[in-house]
């Protein structure tokens, strides 16, 4: 139950909150405007009461196939209170043009892996973090696979391979040419 | 001295011992090196933990002649290789398996090993065979160390079969050659 936090984020930066709900196991979000993230996170992180210390995980939604979808990505943000023992869930949409957030790696040095790993896998730009390269892909993949324009069976080999083309795995494009 | 002047008879009988002699040989170092193989166990998944149980005294793999993991591929004559092999591991694989010497032979451990498995995506090798010749595949997932064992004595078979020679320069072996036809007809 974060609804105390959330409050507080709201009293506090009233124009950075652009939604809040509960989902449906409970959890309460709150869908922050991207130019706040930084402040409504240091705020969390060191209002006293609040705590908020421990980056839990970021990651990112891929809307392109829902209904809503505009602007297209979503990322998600746990944080973790030692001292309250509850999580917040923060949320910013990023547009598919404009695909850039601030970087949250310089507030908390957890960040910095997923925020690379997001920008690995959606593409999705830090500004102002130390070293954003692909963290688990190598440096010579072209695109971001979880993208979900990202054809399914794209794969990019390092080395030559002898090609197969005798097995069927059901529909979608193969990876052979 | 030319060729011609060697009677044709006496060629046939000296190709007949020598054939003789090479046959022997072949089947004693055959029969040495199936029951005596050095694994090098790449294994990257949870296959793994399916090998550390051949290895262990239930299953036991030295009961085989397979006694003894090597952790340098160029102490090793067997490349089982064990677990999902994605694109980035893929020239590390390569490159472990040009780093072992002849005669080496590859056991695909594992359904992921051997096809990809049910890792179907951007990021997964589908089959090593794809890059390296191999010998022995072993379906499941994982597979039971009882398939694992059936698989090694199936290697060990096709061992004790193929021609061994003392001095094997320029003999690549036939699997292996098979796979450079395969992938220059790829190409």
């Amino acid at each position: 139950m974060s609804i105390f936090a959330l409050d507080r984020v709201t009293a506090q930066f009233p124009e950075a909150v652009a939604e809040r709900y509960v989902d449906r196991a409970g959890g309460a979000w709150a869908v922050i405007h991207a130019d706040w993230l930084p402040k409504v996170a240091a705020f969390l992180k060191n209002d006293p009461e609040l705590n908020f210390k421990l980056f839990g995980s970021a990651d990112a939604v891929d809307r392109l196939h829902l209904a809503e979808n505009d602007p297209r990505f979503e990322v998600v943000y746990f944080l973790y209170s030692l001292t309250r023992h509850e999580h917040v869930r923060l949320k910013v949409r990023v547009s598919e043009s404009k695909a850039e957030l601030p970087s949250l790696a310089p507030l908390y040095r957890g960040a910095d892996w997923w925020e690379r790993f997001v920008w690995d896998f959606y593409g999705i730009r830090f500004t102002g973090h130390p070293d954003l390269r692909r963290i688990l892909l190598y440096e010579e993949f072209q695109g971001h696979p979880l993208r979900k324009d990202y054809a399914l069976r794209d794969r990019q080999p390092l080395i030559p391979e002898r090609p197969i083309k005798d097995i069927f795995r059901g529909p979608g494009t193969s990876g052979i040419a | 001295m030319a060729d011609s002047d060697i009677a044709p008879i006496l060629t046939t009988r000296h190709e007949e011992a020598m054939g003789f002699f090479q046959r022997m040989v072949s089947k004693g170092l055959g029969w040495a090196r199936k029951y005596s193989l050095f694994t090098y166990p790449y294994a990257t998944a949870c296959c793994g933990m399916e090998y550390m149980s051949v290895a262990a005294s239930r299953h036991d793999i030295s009961r085989f002649g397979a006694e003894f993991p090597r952790f340098s591929p160029r102490q090793a004559d067997l490349l089982m290789v064990v677990g999902t092999i994605n694109l980035k591991q893929a020239p590390i694989l390569k490159r472990v398996y040009e780093q072992m010497c002849e005669p080496k032979w590859v056991v695909a451990f594992g359904v992921c090993a051997s096809s990809g498995g049910f890792y179907d995506n951007y990021a997964v090798l589908q089959g090593i065979d794809r890059i390296i010749p191999v010998d022995v595949y072993i379906p499941g997932c994982p597979p039971r160390p009882e398939q694992v064992l059936d698989g090694l004595m199936m290697l060990q078979e096709k061992i004790g079969s193929q021609v061994h020679r003392i001095a094997d320069r320029g003999q690549p072996n036939a699997t292996a050659a098979h796979h450079e036809r395969m992938l220059s007809a790829g190409k």
